[in-house]
């Protein structure tokens, strides 16, 4: 069962996101902010994490940052839940190494598309 | 796949309202001329995550507005745009209005008021007014015309793709796009040339391959873009086409014919604004739709919740397993034919073990219930603004003890009598600058709010440095309505307590903040009613403190036990100041029947007990009996009673939901032995004896 983390500061988004991916059979934890997040994702592999942007204490791009630094996410798909449609926070996003973005807002049916993009 | 969105909500609405609240309080702290930041941050981070919900979760109303709110802040954030006073004006409207939305989407009504078209107005000029950057995007329009374009019959696309060097490193991986675009028709993959660096100079992290996809297909390149959307930056991908060979339509000159799904699924992907729009094409049907329902839902209850941290349920679940480790021991000791000496030690130890976890689990219970009074305290900034502003006074508003927790219940049912003190200081209590600086005082008054805990209570204070109570215009205000005599003199204190009684209020004419009829009588009832009392202390031209005690649960209650006859009663122990056998010779026998007592260089009216309730009881005399001494309101009043039982706390039973309302009582408890104990209401009772002003019999 492939495991995703999916960081959120947005409880029912989280919520949203974790019930879609269970119910599709993955392994999902979740993190409220980046910082968190990193922690968690230090003390087991994931084959993928799916993260908010704006976040308090540690925002979406600063962990995305953070984990390529890791050797265990230097290939890791990483993606960034964004509702910014504009070219100019993806450019950013993919300068701190994430490998693509979900734009809110989305339907359970689209975040399942995209997650079997990545993990194929 | 089927995933019902609206089991999401709740969380959603408690986590925005959350938001909101932070956004208010962020926006009263903010110095609009040199905005903090981390502030602006934050504002923007509440107002973007109740647009990214809401309009996930399909409430198009709200995501539309927020979204305005959006971008102003993020042109705020960016340094784009110098924050305003009109800016902070229209935020904190906003969050009002957002308040109501989120309360009308609770209650599944419709949301009809004039104040959103119009601040929606005001923000889409403010907007416009700014930056040229941030027009509204129009590519997307064009996007459609090239999707109509392109989008034909079967097409032979030639991709080169030539993969940029880090695209691995980012967690892209072509095999993937590849399979992607294996799935929109027919895909043949070769490798293309390359250059890759002399063998010691390769980094097994680095990409270097090119490849020539050829795909024959029917989807739109905008489709085919969409594969390698997220690398299109980093690569280089050309796209030539030809008509497939099996297909001869001339796709420049015929008109596209575009089946539904293809053309909606670049649509969806376009982003938020895109969406947003289509929901809002669908908002008046749906609308339209709600209506019906809405009669019959608005009454639907809101389900209130409470949030509660780990550690106190933690705690709790620890409790539970002492409790059941004594149970099992006493269930031991139970199990045994006969009780020798040994066991009879260990069952006593059994049930004080019982007694302690019990008591602790009780307040680790109560502990769930209790919020640190912040959340009261938390509307007040934003009041004392609006008003201070109306009013043209300069305000300091000073909270306190924001950490002190208190009942939940409790709390939501004082914050009415606090925002009218509040109001009162403001309006009354607090002196217009002009007036401060002529009285040689600071022209910033003072408002300060706070709590403490003392005993079992939690105390929360009112405090002013304002202009204290007029103690003349009280006195003459209080004659003109006869509430005291022409000639009778009162001390300070006594006419301080005036403004407590029903119909008075000094306000010459009705304002329209406070002096609106509901005066501080209904404070003090609605403070009463919680088992609370108000005291007033003030000095003129120094200020006023009211101080407002307030047990820190309505669950539970300290109470002294009191037989009349054969019955039993519970009274609130806070409002018990002695007991005392009365002498003959200092009871006095009024005209009206009244009977009062002399205690020291007091005269108390005393209430019997058992006539008031219609018991036969051993002591018909006062000194007979016990004359228990009790506040009420207040006052001292004497309850006759023929002896005083244990104290416990008991647990409060609502009298009302499962019988009816009694005069003199506010509920009942269960007593150990399973009997049912009502609670004397000292107030009510009062009433019931028919004393109506005290001071009166006193004097």
């Amino acid at each position: 069962m492939k495991k995703i983390l999916a960081v959120d500061d947005s409880a029912s988004m989280r919520q949203m996101v974790c019930f879609t991916l269970k119910t599709a059979g993955f392994d999902v934890t979740e993190a409220c902010n980046g910082d968190e997040a990193l922690k968690v994702a230090q003390q087991g592999e994931y084959d993928l994490v799916i993260s908010d942007v704006n976040m308090p204490i540690m925002d979406g791009l600063t962990l995305i940052r953070n984990l390529r630094t890791l050797p265990n996410y230097k290939f890791t798909p990483l993606l960034m839940l964004t509702t910014e449609s504009g070219t100019e926070k993806k450019q950013e996003g993919r300068s701190a190494g994430a490998t693509g973005w979900i734009v809110k807002p989305f339907n359970p049916d689209q975040l399942l598309a995209t997650v079997r993009k990545v993990l194929g | 796949m089927e995933i019902d969105l609206s089991q999401f909500s709740q969380v959603f609405f408690e986590e925005s309202l959350e938001g909101i609240d932070v956004m208010e309080s962020e926006l009263l702290n903010l110095d609009v001329n040199n905005p903090d930041e981390e502030a602006i941050n934050t504002i923007f981070r509440a107002a973007h995550s109740i647009k990214g919900g809401s309009a996930t979760f399909g409430f198009s109303q709200v995501a539309n507005y927020t979204h305005l709110l959006e971008t102003l802040l993020d042109e705020i954030r960016d340094g784009r745009r110098q924050m305003t006073n009109e800016h902070q004006d229209m935020l904190l409207l906003s969050v009002d209005l957002l308040r109501n939305m989120f309360d009308a989407l609770m209650r599944k009504i419709d949301f009809d008021d004039p104040l959103l078209a119009q601040l929606e107005k005001q923000f889409t000029i403010e907007i416009a007014k700014g930056t040229k950057e941030a027009a509204p995007e129009e590519p997307d329009s064009s996007n459609d015309t090239l999707v109509e374009q392109e989008a034909t019959g079967l097409l032979h696309w030639a991709i080169d793709f030539q993969a940029g060097i880090d695209i691995l490193r980012c967690g892209n991986d072509p095999y993937l796009m590849f399979n992607e675009l294996r799935q929109l028709g027919e895909l043949s993959v070769s490798l293309a040339e390359h250059s890759s660096p002399e063998f010691n100079d390769i980094d097994p992290e680095a990409c270097y391959l090119n490849w020539r996809l050829e795909l024959i297909t029917d989807q739109p390149l905008e489709r085919l873009k969409e594969v390698f959307e997220w690398v299109e930056d980093e690569c280089t991908i050309n796209y030539s086409s030809s008509p497939a060979s099996d297909d001869n339509s001339e796709r420049d000159d015929e008109l596209p014919n575009i089946e539904p799904d293809e053309a909606t699924i670049p649509q969806e992907q376009q982003g938020s604004e895109t969406v947003l729009s289509q929901l809002e094409s669908n908002k008046v049907d749906e609308a339209q739709e709600l209506k019906p329902k809405a009669v019959s839902q608005a009454k639907t209850p809101e389900t209130s919740s409470i949030r509660v941290s780990i550690d106190k349920i933690d705690l709790l679940i620890n409790m539970v397993g002492e409790l059941v480790i004594t149970q099992a021991m006493l269930g031991q000791i139970g199990q045994q034919d006969e009780i020798d000496e040994e066991s009879l030690i260990s069952l006593k130890q059994g049930l004080e073990q019982l007694a302690t976890h019990t008591r602790d689990l009780q307040e680790s219970v109560m502990q769930i219930r209790m919020l640190p009074i912040s959340f009261a305290f938390n509307r007040f900034p934003r009041l004392v603004r609006d008003i201070g502003q109306q009013l043209g006074k300069k305000v300091n508003l000073v909270l306190k003890g924001e950490d002190t927790e208190l009942d939940k219940t409790v709390m939501e049912k004082i914050v009415d009598p606090m925002v009218h003190l509040v109001r009162n200081s403001l309006d009354h209590g607090l002196e217009t600058p002009e007036e401060r600086l002529a009285k040689g005082k600071s022209e910033v008054g003072t408002i300060t709010l706070n709590a403490f805990h003392q005993g079992g209570s939690i105390i929360i204070e009112i405090i002013d440095d304002g202009a204290g109570l007029d103690t003349d215009r009280i006195l003459r205000k209080a004659r003109e309505k006869g509430l005291v005599g022409q000639e009778e003199e009162l001390s300070t204190e006594a006419i301080h307590k005036l403004i407590f009684k029903p119909g008075f209020s000094t306000a010459d004419a009705v304002s329209d903040l406070s002096g609106r009829g509901v005066g501080m009588d209904v404070v003090r009832r609605n403070i009463n009613e919680l088992n609370g009392s108000i005291e007033l202390k003030s000095t003129q031209d120094k200020g006023s403190r009211f101080t407002i005690r307030l047990p820190l649960t309505l669950a539970i209650l300290d109470g002294q036990l009191i037989r009349v006859g054969r019955h039993i009663y519970v009274v609130p122990l806070v409002s018990i100041h002695e007991s005392l056998q009365v002498e003959p010779n200092k009871i006095n026998r009024l005209s009206d029947g009244h009977e009062l007592i002399q205690l020291r260089n007091e005269y108390l009216p005393v209430i019997k007990v058992y006539q008031e309730f219609c018991h036969t009881s051993d002591a018909k005399e006062i000194k007979d009996g016990l004359v228990m001494v009790v506040d009420s309101n207040n006052e001292k009043i004497g309850l006759l009673v023929d002896e005083l039982l244990s104290q416990q706390q008991v647990v409060i039973k609502s009298l009302e939901d499962n019988y009816n309302r009694v005069p003199g009582v506010s509920g009942a408890t269960i007593l150990g032995d399973g009997t049912v104990a009502l609670i004397i209401d000292v107030t009510g009772l009062v009433s019931m004896a028919g004393i109506t002003n005290m001071k009166e019999h006193a004097a």
